[in-house]
């Protein structure tokens, strides 16, 4: 055990009040107490987090500090002189991104006969989707509908999102868990087939598909499976650096770098999906991340100099049980499914202060604000934290049943001498999710830029200003596949005229004339980690 | 402070860094190697000996303190063999693995990859139960595999323990599970339309009658 003396006099009082907390069921707050409490402490409301963007079709928009630095930035082929008609791949459909809304959509493109090929800058299934934890949600048992779910989506998503696209989330969700189940996903079943599922915050029904704490990794793995035995080319280590359009302003393909030598190779296409994920790296506002190593943001930074719209760039989801402690994975995930299966956040003092299924955005705002003017925080040594009281569980459901649910929890924590089922653990928030991203349509193409299709967490517009638990794994499913059905038959329509790189010309001169001139080049492609190197 | 010795070069880290930590402090921006960091993807497999020792060790780098004196060489990649079939024309007998992993049925015993799982896993376990083509036994067994590859690396017969697993796993999952009948359900009612009316009808509520119903929902005890 590596508490310190002031973590376990905290300690003490979360166990003396233990029986009475697991009795409790908190409160669930009004919607004015939680928009209260939003606006006073959830990190997308401090505006010195923000900037207006200056340049591009979002002008005039507030966007992350990081980000915009990014949108501000050089192209990496500014300065280089390639030749577009050397082409060294040609293909019908180009998939940007080897996670899971990057494989459904090859999958799909390739079912449908199309010429496919995956790119991507690190290996395939290097991805949030491989460290999803908690599950997917999806309408299928008898007391749940899609029209259900759909209600449970926007708000959540504080009615900002996109009806059309909520619509074939929830629509196409059962079809989805049927097509991994078809697949070979283990979903976790009762003997008799039934499907174990479960609450996550903000859902009114218990439709929370998993696979142990393995979910994502159990999907991805199998994807990538998948993605191989249809022998699909997938060219790793190969980051897009920027799109090609033609001279009819379609997408038409990438400049892609080999990250290991640097070589430069053209890739020609009749459309392009991009499916780069999240920006977690991008360390908005200092938070430390629970995201994979390669989430930058590259396609958002891609699209928008190729002229497609970025919605709800401002908006991160800051997952509220960020490991607090040990200081070796600082950062990282403790799933929700925790919380779903009855541990309780409780503050310093052993109080259990909220419900623990708020959504996320509440649940985060609400750890802030103990850690902060309550002062009702336990010191890390890094900051403040609160406990989550995972002993809770099995005394809830029975010895054993966190070691079977949540095995890869366990795991992590027991490396570091940490035994969850018998002491709690210390929580922060961690940023986890980019709630926007490009705009699209219901058949997955942006709104400006043709054949150019986005799928997983790139998209903005379905989640609107807050995702729940669940429904990311399932947006990446179904608008992966949607994409990869919707590019196929687009390629098939598709003339690829001239190819060119004006529109990079033009957004740099854009920046020119704005006044920006900055000493950085994008997209960003890894952090920075390495001490004593210069970023570039 | 602690002395590592990345790829056999020197250098001095602080303590309780983990050893991917430990490597980036020493200056490496990686590439290859890093992945998740955070003990899902495998990406970071990693052997260490502590100097004076003879046993081996493997570790995932992001999952795993530094100590003093260790020897540490990653092993970004290791080549499995994966077989290709199509999981719609395959059948869950133990045919199936006879195969498309014949090496599996010439195991010593030897229980190399067991001691080298970075999961700590019971890996001769499973293989054994895919020999005996009891594949929900080794998708269970199998089932927290990260498929990085150390203990194919470790094998004198030759045998890629993930991708076998990975094959037990689909098996599994596609044909030896009970089916989920509220499901099969569910999408038939969707594909006949049946859903269709309730979602248009929540999709033409203005949204301060949205919020009147979601403010007011029940929720599932």
């Amino acid at each position: 055990m590596m508490y310190t003396p002031e973590m376990l006099a905290s300690m003490k009082k979360v166990e003396a009040a233990r029986e009475k907390n697991i009795a409790l069921e908190p409160r669930r707050l009004t919607a004015e107490e939680k928009e209260a409490l939003l606006k006073q402490y959830h990190p997308d409301y401090k505006d010195e987090g923000f900037v207006t963007i200056e340049v591009g079709p979002n002008k005039g928009e507030k966007a992350p500090v990081e980000l915009n630095e990014m949108l501000t930035a050089h192209s990496r082929v500014a300065d280089m002189d390639l030749d577009l008609t050397k082409v060294d791949y040609d293909v019908d459909v180009l998939v940007i991104g080897g996670g899971g809304a990057g494989s459904s959509a090859a999958i799909e493109a390739h079912e449908a006969g199309a010429n496919v090929m995956i790119v991507t800058k690190l290996r395939i299934g290097d991805a949030n989707t491989m460290m999803a934890e908690g599950g997917i949600q999806a309408a299928d048992k008898p007391n749940d509908s899609p029209a259900q779910h759909y209600l449970d989506v926007m708000g959540g998503g504080h009615y900002a999102n996109r009806p059309e696209l909520v619509k074939k989330l929830v629509m196409d969700g059962p079809i989805a868990i049927k097509w991994l189940n078809e697949l070979g996903v283990e979903f976790d079943k009762d003997e008799d087939g039934t499907m174990i599922t479960t609450h996550g915050g903000g859902t009114s029904r218990k439709r929370m598909h998993a696979a142990a704490d393995y979910s994502g990794a159990e999907i991805m793995r199998t994807l990538r499976d998948e993605v191989l035995n249809r022998q699909i080319p997938v060219v790793d280590f190969t980051a897009a650096i920027e799109l090609i359009l033609d001279t009819e302003g379609k997408a038409a393909g990438a400049v892609l770098q080999n990250m290991e030598t640097g070589e430069i190779l053209i890739a020609r296409a009749k459309t392009v999906v991009i499916a780069t994920g999240g920006a977690g790296r991008m360390h908005y506002q200092g938070f430390p991340t629970s995201n994979h190593y390669g989430a930058t943001a590259d396609g958002l930074i891609l699209g928008y100099r190729a002229g497609a719209k970025l919605l709800y760039q401002d908006t991160l989801q800051y997952h509220p049980t960020g490991v607090a402690f040990p200081a070796q994975i600082f950062g990282a995930l403790v799933t929700e499914k925790v919380r779903s299966m009855g541990a309780k956040l409780i503050n310093s003092e052993g109080e259990a202060y909220i419900h623990p299924l708020e959504t996320r955005d509440v649940n985060a705002a609400g750890v802030i604000r103990e850690c902060s003017t309550n002062n009702k925080g336990v010191d890390t040594g890094m900051g403040k934290a609160v406990w989550l009281d995972t002993p809770m569980i099995d005394m809830i459901h029975g010895k054993g049943t966190l070691e079977k649910r949540l095995p890869a929890m366990l795991r992590m924590y027991l490396k570091y001498g940490i035994d969850m089922r018998e002491v709690p653990i210390l929580i922060y928030p961690t940023l986890h999710y980019q709630n926007g991203g490009l705009e699209i349509r219901a058949n997955g193409e942006t709104t400006c830029v043709k054949n150019l299709f986005v799928a997983g967490e790139a998209v903005g517009g379905i989640h609107g200003r807050n995702r729940l638990m669940g429904n990311s794994l399932l947006d990446i499913i179904v608008f992966g596949r949607n994409a990869g059905q919707q590019s196929a038959k687009a390629a098939k329509e598709t003339t690829v005229k001239e190819l060119t790189l004006e529109h990079v010309k033009k957004y740099e001169a854009e920046l020119k004339n704005a006044g920006i001139n900055s000493d950085k080049y994008s997209p960003k492609l890894l952090p920075n980690y390495a001490k004593g190197r210069k970023d570039i | 402070m602690v002395n590592v010795y990345l790829m056999g070069k020197k250098y001095e880290v602080p303590e309780g860094l983990t050893i991917m930590g430990a490597m980036e402090y020493a200056g490496y921006q990686l590439v290859r190697g890093c992945g998740c960091r955070n003990g899902f993807c495998g990406a970071c497999s990693t052997i260490y000996r502590i100097k004076g020792e003879r046993e081996l060790h493997a570790c995932l780098a992001c999952q795993t303190t530094v100590e003093n004196d260790m020897y540490i060489a990653t092993l970004p990649f290791f080549p499995l063999e994966k077989q290709v079939y199509d999981i719609n024309e395959i059948k869950p007998d133990a045919q199936v693995m006879m195969q498309l992993y014949p090496e599996i049925y010439s195991c010593i015993g030897c229980n190399a990859c067991t001691k080298a799982c970075t999961q700590g896993l019971n890996v001769m376990q499973y293989i054994a139960y895919a020999q005996r083509g009891d594949f929900a036994a080794c998708a269970e067994e199998s089932f927290d595999c990260v498929m990085c590859g150390v203990c194919s690396s470790r094998c004198p017969a030759g045998i890629s323990h993930p991708q076998v697993a990975e094959l037990a796993r689909r098996l599994n999952g596609k044909y030896l599970m009970p089916e989920a009948k509220h499901l099969t359900e569910r999408v038939k009612e969707i594909q006949d339309g049946l859903m269709e009316k309730e979602i248009e009808a929540i999709m033409a509520k203005p949204i301060s009658e949205l919020k009147e119903l979601y403010n007011h929902r029940d929720i599932e005890k």
